[in-house]
């Protein structure tokens, strides 16, 4: 069994309009150090997916079923007491999306980034305050930024500032939702190689959530698209971004302009399905190009080589 | 979707919320209220009536409680009998015996069956004559149903007159010395013509508390004597009941529902033209305040800081202690003295929310001008987060203006609930047990606040999604 | 196409006051600090540059949404102030304005007609001219068929379909020029394509010059036919396309494209040369070239001290670096 197992995994929120099925019966693995890109549009679940693995759920939760095994133990069948204390941010942490807005603002960055040790006890003040300025010059932040307030702190910086938060108990999986979508390019690049170094050296496992493909290269040592809820596709980075398989991939990849060559750039007509009261069968089907009868029934996961692919296509 | 569709969904979404119907449904109740009232009683009528001008109430019974109380009590309490030659009416007669060539004799036979309870509050019996020197002469006889005999008053009439039984002291003493002598002892009480021409000539008679009315038909016969020939004379024999119409009556005695359904139309008229004329000029100042900045926006709102410090019910009672106001000057006077008022800061922080939304900034691209963008752009956005506080204002507005009323400061010929409660309080309403005088227009007033707070709460909660219940 | 210079700018500046001081001088925040550059009849330029430097508020200037607080711009021969409201009044009927945030941009209280009326309105476009032109602009954005569209309120559409109404509204005047400040960036990946090629087609087709503002470069090559680069209120490099791609000089130009992932398994393993530091604060910007505290190849003396000119280094290839500044 791989590092971090996810089998059948189950998210549906109730809401006013009906029932949401944000991750309707996920599956996918990740070896120990590696970096899964979960890449999808908005309202694909992807972010759901992330709080399933952080068990970070709002109160609407209808259904909430499924495995997820980290090291041979399946945390679905932890207690929410239990999750907190064992694994939240010990084992598995998270850089929320928007995290710039994530800091409180009346409290300096230094002792900020340490609550989640001092919260959970593991450490005392002094201890805790040296843990962080490791993590400060790891992830690049001047030790002098302690001391200061966030709203001191530029965008680059207070991301550096989460993502040493999300380190300082030396979790074994990061989550990153969307840790670059509010910064430039240049920041942006600068802290995609802070993680990779820190993959490098220490072994991280990451999960990186995004919706820029580009991005996603630059850590992804597997890809999994999401699109309605589902994970269609689920490939090794090295096949993935030269020739991707299910036909939303196909697309995607087909709409995202290139800065070094010409290319014709092809769009997906309609709006990504909605994950209230989903249709039965394939949910692209009104938008694929490929369309078959087959494709009013929900496709099967089809194995190749070391990717999966949900579609029909590639049905013997 | 047009702005019917639009509109039938807006409702649809309201009345989800129970508080919405009861609160709509009270209102809707109210404004029928006003309607039929401005059409049945037109306004000129009404302050005509209110004004209580000469003889207009004569025929009602002073502070009588609404005659349905009657359904709930045990002991019956009388209505007002009223006996009138001029009116054909069965139980009165009158007949005209010419004695030679200039006098006559007219004899007037009043009956009427009593079987109340309770006695009546006051007896009194109008005289009108057409006569040139001579006045007609009259004498009043009473029978009660066990044909007991009293002669009550001779008297010689005016032009037009009343004899007030009730305020007879000789009559009171002669019915003091019948008991008297009936009984051996003096009735513990001073026996009043209401209580002494209608009670139980027995034993219970002494007691006030005890005494009770004998039931059954009584008469009433006034012989005159006509001195001219062509002469009249029209009397109307007034039993005063303890119970009047639908709300009772006051001091003076005016049905009192005559200004509670005019109560309704000017509370609902005044609150509601108060609101809405002070939410909608408070927010084009935020506006103007907001979207022009630099010295306007600095002048406009030191102004409202100045005028919100200014105390505004201490400088609305000196202003009505120094003018004598009408309750339109009085509106007009509150909605100056209100328009600099919180609700332009808050309309204002809204409104530089914004100001700095995409929109407007592409309408000044596309060369909006600044009005254009004020009334056309940003008051859309707001109009309805300021309804919901809009319509919670109404009452304070309703109430404001009996406040002043009761504090004798209103305006003293419009039929508002507040004058009642003032009349009622000047009369010592509460110190005589008269209740139902208070309690009649506080309910009116509760209600309506009762009515605008709950569509107020479930408009606040459409329009405010933070408030909703998930 | 007559290759004349429809809009000017020379050396505009817009300055935003920070803090009055009762003593002492007043802070400026130095938003656009000098840019100067032609724009011709019917080219699409892209304005590209990090959050920050500058190139959302040179919009706006060049739309007259703010006021420069020096320099001039000069439109169709004529110069627009704002003070001068009749020129400015002209001057809104020649541009348009397609802005980041598709929802906000429309007004959530009128429909999709009275949206595109307003500016017909304001304009004194009598009644039957209007209609036709609402017809007409909703097809051009391919918002058909047209009576589905008319009565809906912004709510009611998707993304893509709220930016194809904004870019309508911005094309209703018929204007000559229209500036876009990151029209994609708030829209999926998948509907990116739809409005830049719809952008595309309108500006062939109409010959419309547009100014795009981005920070994403991939962007660029797609329908416009310049890039001019912002970094701390200035313009420091601007070429066509395909030259600056191939060929960047400026060090932070290079840097910029350097850090630019295209999708490539390979990436997961190089480590992107970028320059230390941020952007540098527009209240109190550094001496000489404003690069320069991040630059390797920086020149001492020279660098720090003297701001360098705008030289053409190439044919159709600008640059504002002292590298390249022949003595």
């Amino acid at each position: 069994m791989s590092f971090l197992e996810v089998k059948d995994l189950y998210l549906y929120y109730r809401t006013r309009k009906g029932m949401l099925h944000a991750v309707d019966d996920v599956s996918f693995s990740v070896g120990k150090g590696e970096a899964l890109a979960l890449i999808g549009e908005s309202g694909c679940g992807k972010s759901s997916l992330a709080r399933c693995l952080i068990r970070l759920l709002p109160r609407n939760v209808e259904v909430f079923n499924g495995h997820i095994y980290l090291n041979g133990t399946d945390l679905m069948r932890l207690s929410d007491e239990d999750f907190r204390k064992m694994i939240r941010w010990r084992k598995i942490s998270m850089v929320p999306q928007a995290a710039l807005n994530s800091l409180n603002p009346v409290i300096k960055v230094g002792e900020q980034v340490a609550e989640p040790l001092l919260i959970h006890g593991a450490a005392s003040r002094e201890e805790a305050l040296e843990k962080v300025r490791k993590m400060f010059s790891l992830v690049g932040i001047p030790e002098a930024f302690m001391e200061r307030y966030p709203f001191e702190l530029s965008g680059g910086m207070r991301q550096r500032a989460m993502i040493a938060m999300a380190l300082i108990m030396d979790p074994e999986v990061v989550i990153l939702d969307e840790p670059t979508s509010a910064l430039d390019v240049l920041t942006q690049a600068n802290i995609m190689n802070m993680l990779k170094k820190i993959k490098r050296e220490y072994g991280v496992t990451f999960i990186l959530i995004t919706h820029d493909v580009s991005v996603s290269s630059e850590l992804a040592d597997k890809v999994a698209v999401m699109y309605g809820g589902q994970i269609v596709e689920l490939s090794e980075a090295d096949d993935f971004y030269k020739a991707s398989l299910h036909p939303y991939s196909q697309k995607l990849m087909a709409s995202i302009p290139s800065l070094r060559e010409e290319k014709n750039l092809e769009y997906i007509p309609g709006s990504p399905v909605s994950l209230i009261n989903p249709p039965r069968g394939c949910r692209f089907a009104d938008r694929c190009p490929y369309r078959m009868e087959k494709c009013s029934s929900d496709p099967p996961l089809i194995t190749i080589n070391k990717s999966y692919v949900k579609c029909w296509l590639y049905a013997k | 979707m047009n702005l019917s569709k639009r509109a039938i969904q807006f409702l649809k979404t309201l009345f989800q919320y129970k508080s919405a119907l009861a609160g709509s449904a009270i209102l809707l109740i109210l404004i029928a209220i006003s309607i039929y009232t401005v059409i049945a009683i037109p306004y000129e009528q009404a302050t005509y009536l209110w004004q209580a001008g000469k003889d207009i109430w004569l025929d009602n019974p002073r502070n009588a409680l609404p005659s349905w109380v009657n359904i709930f009590l045990p002991k019956k309490l009388p209505e007002t009998i009223t006996l009138d030659t001029t009116r054909n009416q069965a139980g009165v007669t009158k007949i005209i015996v010419p004695i030679g060539k200039e006098m006559s004799k007219v004899i007037t036979e009043m009956s009427f069956i009593y079987n109340y309870d309770d006695f009546p509050s006051e007896i009194n019996l109008f005289y009108e004559s057409n006569f040139t020197s001579s006045p007609p002469h009259l004498t009043i006889y009473w029978e009660n149903p066990e044909g007991v005999k009293f002669k009550l008053k001779d008297l010689t009439v005016s032009n037009k007159g009343a004899y007030y039984l009730s305020s007879d002291e000789h009559l009171m003493k002669m019915l003091q010395d019948y008991m008297k002598e009936k009984f051996g002892k003096d009735p513990e009480y001073d026996i009043t013509p209401e209580i002494g021409l209608f009670a139980k000539y027995d034993e219970t008679i002494l007691k006030k508390e005890t005494a009770s009315p004998l039931k059954g038909e009584y008469r009433v016969v006034i012989e005159g004597v006509l001195f001219e020939k062509g002469s009249d004379v029209d009397l109307k024999l007034v039993v005063y009941g303890k119970v009047c119409g639908m709300a009772g009556t006051d001091h003076l005695r005016r049905d009192l529902t005559i200004a509670l359904l005019w109560g309704t139309p000017i509370a609902l008229s005044f609150g509601i033209t108060a609101a809405l004329s002070i939410a909608i000029i408070e927010m084009i100042i935020a506006a103007v305040s907001a979207w022009l900045r630099g010295r306007t926006d600095f002048i406009l709102q030191r102004i409202t800081e100045i005028s919100m410090t200014i105390p505004f019910l201490p400088t609305l009672i000196m202003i009505a202690v120094f003018y004598k106001l009408n309750i339109w000057t009085l509106l007009l006077v509150i909605i100056a003295l209100s328009i600099f008022g919180p609700g332009v800061k808050t309309y204002r922080a809204a409104f530089l929310q914004i100001r700095s939304f995409p929109y407007i900034d592409a309408a000044r691209s596309y060369g909006a001008s600044n009005i254009r963008i004020i009334f056309f752009y940003m008051i859309p956005k707001i109009l309805p987060t300021i309804i919901p506080s809009l319509v919670l204002s109404v009452p304070d507005f309703v109430f404001l203006e009996a406040a002043l009323a009761i504090l004798g400061l209103g305006d003293p010929i419009a039929p508002t609930w507040g004058k009642i409660i003032d009349d009622a309080f000047s009369a010592g309403a509460l110190f005589k047990g008269y209740f139902y005088w208070i309690i009649e227009p506080s309910f009116l007033l509760i209600l309506t606040a009762l009515g605008f707070a709950l569509l107020g709460l479930s408009l606040d909660k459409i329009f405010n999604p933070r408030l909703r219940e998930v | 196409m007559e290759n004349s210079v429809l809009l000017s700018l020379r050396n505009v500046k817009k300055w935003y006051v920070v803090r009055k001081g009762i003593f002492g001088k007043p802070t400026y925040v130095r938003a656009v600090d000098g840019v100067s550059f032609d724009l011709v009849r019917g080219e699409a330029i892209s304005l590209v540059g990090e959050s920050g430097c500058g190139k959302t508020t040179l919009g706006r200037t060049i739309l007259g949404l703010e006021e420069a607080t020096s320099g001039k711009i000069i439109f169709d021969g004529k110069e627009i102030r704002i003070s001068d409201k009749e020129v400015l009044k002209w001057y809104r009927r020649q541009t348009g304005f397609v802005q980041q945030d598709p929802y906000g941009a429309l007004p959530p209280f009128m429909t999709v007609k009275r949206i595109l009326e307003e500016p017909l309105i304001i304009h004194k476009i009598d009644k039957y001219e209007r209609i036709e032109r609402i017809y007409r602009v909703l097809t051009e954005v391919k918002l058909t068929p047209v009576e589905d569209f008319l009565n809906k309120y912004p709510h009611m559409l998707s993304g893509g379909q709220q930016q194809r109404v904004v870019i309508a509204r911005a094309m209703i005047l018929n204007p000559k020029l229209i500036v876009a400040d990151e029209p994609v960036s708030m829209l999926d990946a998948s509907v990116r394509v739809e409005i830049l090629s719809l952008l595309k087609e309108l500006q062939r087709r109409h010959a419309i010059s547009i100014i795009y503002i981005t920070h994403d470069l991939s962007t660029t090559r797609y329908f416009t036919e310049w890039i001019y680069v912002m970094y701390a209120g200035k313009i420091i490099e601007r070429a066509r396309v395909e030259r600056l791609i191939k060929n960047p000089l400026h060090p932070y130009t290079i840097a910029l494209l350097r850090a630019i992932p295209d999708p490539d398994a390979n990436n997961r393993f190089i480590l992107r040369d970028i320059p230390p530091g941020e952007p540098p604060s527009l209240i109190d910007p550094p001496s000489g070239c404003r690069f320069h505290p991040r630059c390797i190849h920086k020149i001492l003396g020279l660098c720090d001290e003297k701001e360098p000119p705008e030289v053409e280094y190439d044919k159709e290839h600008f640059v504002s670096c002292w590298l390249y500044v022949s003595k």
